[in-house]
């Protein structure tokens, strides 16, 4: 059971928590005005990136808010864990 | 007293004898015996045959690394698949053994199993001399500790040797620091506790065994087992090691043990386990053994040291006790059948045995060296290295939280371990910020020094050329040998985890404890490489075998999951309704009356609905508040129709997408006032649309004013149905205005309703007039009350879910997740009137346009009449075109999605989703039903009222 | 023809016996129809600071805490959001007396009175019992009076409340559709502590 740190309420089970995929994916400006393949683009495809990744989490289970995380692929460890008003932190 | 049972040693209670069976065979016993030792003790060897052999097998080990000695418990309770080694003896018990596949009970286990989880800052697993050291160095600081071993009582490897610490026997050391530890208010000592698993962030999960022990006189209420859920700061690993055998022809014969857990029986439970021993070993440890058991009056003919040189030290002390040692010599063989009777010995030079000679022996001891037990240091992501001098993988990388102490990162000597356990305990509390307290650390006797390495060996070479191997047992649970290794290098395996597949070794109760490093040993050499590079197959959780009901716990009958309920759900129970599980929700399905059937009884509650008035207890549906200045815009971007026009007062239908356009959820949106809605979900899909919501609004839109409250529970609903509903309500709601003027479809009013306050809504589910009546959760049973009273002269009715679904489904209204499957648009399903027009974007609307959702073979939903009007077609049939099925592949054309019988149109009729399926209607397509196909007749999806007459009653 | 005297009930009404039967050691019992409020409001705006003059109590801003006011507890429960929990009857007035106070300002105050009913558990073994389906560490010098946290106990999600960690006495706020579950599995976790069985 790992622990995820949630910027509000620190860490906690992983199984409070529900996974949202990858962050910092902008809603597009116009969606209208992309073509099909751009738009696809945006709907379905995402990076899959062995090692840090930028994701979205939600603690679902305790105070509901969304907040962004860098985890690592292949170790499951998450290096950070910023709100969503918060700049990416750098991480090595 | 046995002949085998010493009169005064071990530490087993004489004073309590313990009669059990075995086999069909009476046997006695005491208490603090293993079935492994009690059986011992009466001279019993052979627990049970192998699994494809049929080859007698014995006892081997004193622990669970032991591969052979499965047994089946029958009392109190049928258990298979233990190890003798392992179940502690208790009256009245009754075991067989076991040829590798036990037998599951067929009657429901009547015990108790829970879970428990416990916070920490040093766990320590193992309570032998550094575990122990470990624990009483950080209680002492003040530390919240908790120690576990998976023995009955402290001391680890003490319990079976006769060492001295501070000058006393070593177990009144350990008797007075488990006091202590006891004594210490933020300490947990856990015996007959075995850490089985080691996962993220220092969890780890034990499985206590809390009154297996007392067999009958276990005390009902208390769990059995318990599974422990510790979370620790940091994990001291004191987990000790197991002695691995070497490999020789017919070296599964019982009376083939490993010498170390001979001697454990002597000195644990005062038993010798033969009377003319043969002691065969790659290293020091067996001689401590061969001595201790001729100090016990065994006759130890010969150790057999496969070591050119034989340690000075040991071999004047087994002079003196007239045992011969013979050096750089091997056992290679045995003879005997249900038991050893001789040791096939020769001498080794250059690598190959020469001529041999036979010693009887009914006792062959066996130590091939040590295994740390690093399972769970593995498990933790720590890194393993092969130790060339140990010949066995140790611990090699560091780990913040971790560390390793004693004979489980390869120190083996008493001092070792003594200080290894305080320093590992120091680290801990160093990675914590504690400061270490005083107290002196204790002293242990002098050890022997240790004066020859010990000799890598995982096998000896077989002396039958012909057979070679075949008989050289690597895995004796499995029955997989040196041949079998042998085989799979030949065929080209490289890899450990590989040969672990091909050979099944590793793969049993035992998980390779003993013989997975032998097995690598064995390929390494076949194929010519370095064992440090091939290493070890991975070591998974359990440690040792962990039943599935200690897992369960009491998550289990009533308590397996969740059952939600609506303030009603005590009315219902008592009207005799027939509950489904809709989500996690019990919701009543029917009301049967004496007789009825569910087709019966569904029908009769249609037809109240249709021609009357009845109700149904709608309060599992979600309900989220929403508030805010920005409340309307956020709900124009969520549902594909506009919301923002909407009059406070007023209701209105909504579909919510997925930006791939596919329908996730619908429901209706109420105006409480400009900046507050009271929006529903589907019953199932309240959590989800709520973190739906709240994702768009945190993540994407947080300049929005809104905020979203769950109010699910706040509210319980009854929705009153039918032509007469109109009447009902005027009747407990005397100050409402009910007339189709003043309280038009698709509106709400505050009223006082049977006396509480109450949100009305003018919403239908079904095509008839209906109402939906909303009242605080409290006072949900005063309205149902009520309702049934006051409509009791129009003969009101109480309905369930699957009258609900067959009126509206005769409406053709779909259930988002029955009618849709998460690739269908609004459009699919005939409703382009929800998708706005006007609104620049909303979620899902750029993906309508996509091509892939314009093609005109789309499936799309329609009602499905059957030809023959009283066959229900199964939900989930598949749909084709032409009656007689073709050779594969068969072009199939949709599927059923709703199915029902209907009262008002006096035939069944479904729902399917159908390729291209509104230009279809009229024609006719072949349904399964069973195995026939069946004519069906595409119709649109609204069956019943199309021109929607009678909404406003 | 209105029902002359609605009678409310309360979601554990039924197990008022059972609960109060509980081994030594561990009390259990459903506190009926208490005011819950939902409050939702930037902590760091002008409402929030005439809410807590309305309140006479601060709203915690420090994750999982409670604040008492009296018989007013202010229980944190996300950066902008508290659940307002008041005896018995108060919810108009103490929504009256929010609303006013958030004024025009962007807030949300939604009664949730109905929609979680509240178990009192205390005793000795209160802790032990919670340990048994709670992940978190209720060690009293962690989970200190008037900590808060929500989180699954055993599989239903509910609001835990240290109102004493020390004697211990803690209350579990609990959606009324879960709370015949829960119910069920604190009776159940109590069994072992009986002396002789159930």
């Amino acid at each position: 059971m790992q622990l995820i740190p949630c910027p509000w309420c620190g860490p906690r089970d992983e199984v409070e928590f529900h996974y949202g995929g990858a962050a910092h994916v902008a809603y597009p400006e116009d969606p209208q005005s992309l073509t099909d393949e751009d738009w696809a683009r945006y709907v379905f495809f995402r990076d899959n990136p062995k090692g840090p990744f930028a994701e979205r989490w939600c603690h679902t289970a305790s105070c509901r808010r969304w907040f962004n995380a860098i985890r690592d692929t292949a170790t499951h460890q998450v290096l950070a864990v910023y709100r969503m008003d918060e700049a990416k932190p750098v991480t090595s | 007293m046995s002949l085998y049972r010493l009169p005064d040693r071990g530490r087993v209670d004489r004073s309590t004898p313990v009669t059990f069976t075995y086999n069909g065979s009476p046997y006695t016993g005491y208490a603090g015996d293993t079935l492994a030792s009690a059986l011992l003790a009466n001279g019993v060897h052979q627990v049970t045959t192998s699994i494809k052999y049929g080859r007698p097998r014995g006892i081997m080990a004193a622990g669970p690394e032991d591969p052979n000695a499965l047994v089946q418990v029958e009392t109190p309770f049928p258990e298979p698949m233990l190890t003798a080694t392992t179940v502690e003896l208790y009256d009245g018990l009754v075991a067989s053994g076991l040829s590798g596949q036990g037998r599951l009970a067929t009657e429901p286990d009547p015990a108790r199993y829970d879970a428990m989880h416990q916070h920490c800052d040093v766990l320590v697993v193992g309570a032998g001399p550094a575990g122990l050291t470990a624990a009483l160095t950080a209680a002492r600081s003040g530390a919240r500790v908790v120690l576990l071993d998976d023995q009955p009582e402290a001391g680890g490897s003490l319990l079976g040797t006769t060492e001295l610490i501070d000058d006393r026997p070593a177990l009144e050391w350990v008797e007075a620091a488990v006091a202590e530890l006891d004594s210490l208010p933020e300490v947990r000592v856990l015996s007959r506790t075995t850490a089985f698993g080691f996962y993220d962030d220092g969890f780890v999960l034990a499985l206590e065994r809390r009154t297996d022990h007392l067999g009958f006189a276990a005390p009902e209420h208390l769990s059995r087992q318990r599974v422990w859920r510790l979370r620790a700061k940091h994990v001291v690993l004191a987990t000790g090691a197991h002695e691995r055998p070497v490999v020789f022809a017919d070296n599964d014969r019982p009376g083939t043990m490993l010498a170390a857990s001979a001697r454990t029986y002597l000195h644990r439970y005062g038993v010798r386990c033969g009377q003319r021993a043969v002691v065969f070993t790659t290293n020091d440890s067996a001689y401590q053994a061969a001595v201790d058991l001729a100090d016990a009056g065994l006759e130890v003919a010969a150790v057999i040291d496969a070591r050119p040189q034989s340690p000075a030290g040991w071999a004047a002390e087994c002079a003196e006790r007239g045992i011969e040692v013979r050096s750089g010599h091997v056992v290679t063989g045995t003879t005997g059948h249900e038991r050893v009777i001789r040791a096939h010995v020769a001498q080794l030079t250059d690598g190959r045995p020469q001529l041999r000679s036979g010693i009887g022996c009914d006792l062959l001891l066996v130590s091939g060296g040590w295994n740390p037990a690093v399972h769970l240091f593995s498990q933790a992501g720590g890194r393993l290295s092969y130790d060339d001098a140990l010949g066995a993988f140790v611990p090699s990388s560091s780990l913040e939280a971790v560390t390793v102490a004693g004979a489980a990162r390869g120190t083996f000597q008493l001092d070792g371990c003594l200080a290894d356990g305080g320093e590992a305990a120091q680290r801990a509390l160093a990675g914590l910020g504690r400061p270490t307290a005083g107290g002196t650390p204790p002293r242990p006797s002098a050890a022997h020094e240790s004066a020859e390495r010990p000799l890598t060996l995982w096998t000896v070479p077989d002396p039958d050329e012909q057979h070679a191997g075949a008989t050289q047992f690597v895995d004796l649970q499995r029955d997989a040998t040196v041949a079998d290794v042998l085989r799979a290098t030949g065929a080209g395996l490289r890899s450990v985890e590989h040969v672990k597949r091909y050979t099944t070794i590793g793969t049993a109760h035992d998980q390779g404890k003993t013989s997975g490093i032998i097995s690598s040993g064995l390929v390494a050499q076949s194929v010519r490489a370095g064992i440090a590079d091939l290493g070890t197959t991975t070591f998974r959780p359990p440690y040792t075998p962990v039943s599935f009901a200690a897992l369960a716990g009491r998550d289990r009958g009533h308590l397996h999951d969740p059952e939600r309920v609506t303030p009603l759900h005590l009315l219902h129970v008592a009207a005799g309704a027939d509950f489904e599980d809709v989500g996690q929700w019990k919701r009543p399905r029917y009301f049967p009356r004496a007789g009825e059937d569910m087709d019966t009884a569904v029908l009769r509650e249609c037809r109240a609905a249709r021609e009357s008035v009845a109700m149904m207890d709608a309060s599992t549906l979600g309900k989220i508040e929403v508030e805010g200045p920005d409340a309307a815009e956020l709900l124009d971007r969520l549902y594909t129709n506009l919301m923002s026009s909407l009059k406070v007062g007023f209701i209105r239908y909504g579909v919510m997408c997925g930006v791939d356009g596919m329908a996730i959820d619908d429901g209706t949106v109420m105006r409480l006032a400009d900046d507050r809605f009271l929006l529903t979900t589907t019953t199932g899909n309240a959590a989800k649309i709520l973190d739906w919501m709240e994702e768009w609004l945190q993540t994407e839109w947080p300049d929005l004013a809104v905020r979203l409250t769950s109010v699910t529970e706040q509210w319980a609903t009854v929705a009153l149905v039918g032509p007469r509903s109109r009447d009902v309500l005027a009747l407990v709601a005397p100050e409402l205005a009910v007339d189709n003027d003043s309280f038009p479809f698709m509106t709400w009013r505050e009223a006082m309703v049977a006396g509480v306050p109450a949100r009305v809504c003018r919403i239908s589910f079904s095509g008839e007039l209906a109402f939906e009546v909303n009242v605080s959760g409290w006072d949900a049973v005063t309205l149902w009350e009520a309702l049934l009273a006051a409509g009791e002269s129009y003969g009101i009715t109480a309905y369930g879910t699957e009258t609900m679904h067959v009126l509206r489904a005769e409406k053709g209204y779909p259930i988002i997740g029955q009618d849709t499957d998460g690739t269908v648009t609004p459009q699919d399903l005939g409703m382009s009137w929800v998708v706005s027009k006007k609104k620049p974007d909303f979620i899902g609307k750029r993906s309508f346009a996509r091509a892939e959702n314009q093609r005109a073979d789309r499936k799309h939903l329609v009602g499905l009449l059957p030809v023959q009007r009283d066959i229900l077609l199964p939900e989930g049939a598949q749909l084709v075109a032409d009656p007689q099925i073709g050779p594969p592949p068969v072009r199939m054309l949709g599927h059923v999605t709703s199915s029902y019988r209907s009262a008002a149109l006096e035939a069944t009729f479904a729902l399917a989703l159908v390729k291209g399926g509104r230009d279809r209607i009229g024609q006719t397509l072949y349904s399964t039903v069973g195995d026939e196909l069946v004519p069906v007749t595409v119709a649109e999806p609204v069956l019943y009222d199309p021109e929607g007459a009678r909404r406003d009653g | 023809m209105t029902v002359d005297h609605p009678q409310r009930r309360s979601p554990l009404a039924h197990l008022t016996a059972e609960l109060a039967a509980t081994p030594v050691g561990v009390s259990l019992s459903e506190v009926p129809f208490l005011t819950q409020l939902n409050l939702r409001v930037d902590p760091l705006g002008r409402a929030a600071r005439a809410v807590e003059e309305a309140l006479g109590a601060t709203l915690p801003t420090a994750a999982n805490t409670a604040v008492a006011a009296g018989d007013l507890d202010v229980l944190w429960l996300g950066p902008d959001e508290w659940l307002l929990v008041a005896p018995e009857g108060r919810q108009e007035s103490l929504e009256k007396s929010l609303r006013q106070a958030i004024g025009t300002e962007h807030g949300a105050v939604v009664d949730l009175s109905a929609h979680r009913t509240t178990v009192e558990l205390s005793g000795a073994l209160a802790r032990d019992l919670l340990a048994k389906g709670c992940s978190l560490d209720l060690h009293p010098a962690v989970f200190t009076t008037g900590s808060c946290a929500q989180l699954p106990l055993a599989q239903a999600p509910v609001l835990l409340l240290a109102r004493d960690s020390e004697m211990p006495r803690y209350w579990l706020l609990v959606r009324t559709s879960f709370a015949p579950y829960v119910a069920a599995w604190l009776l159940d976790a109590c069994v072992e502590y009986a002396a002789s069985g159930p």
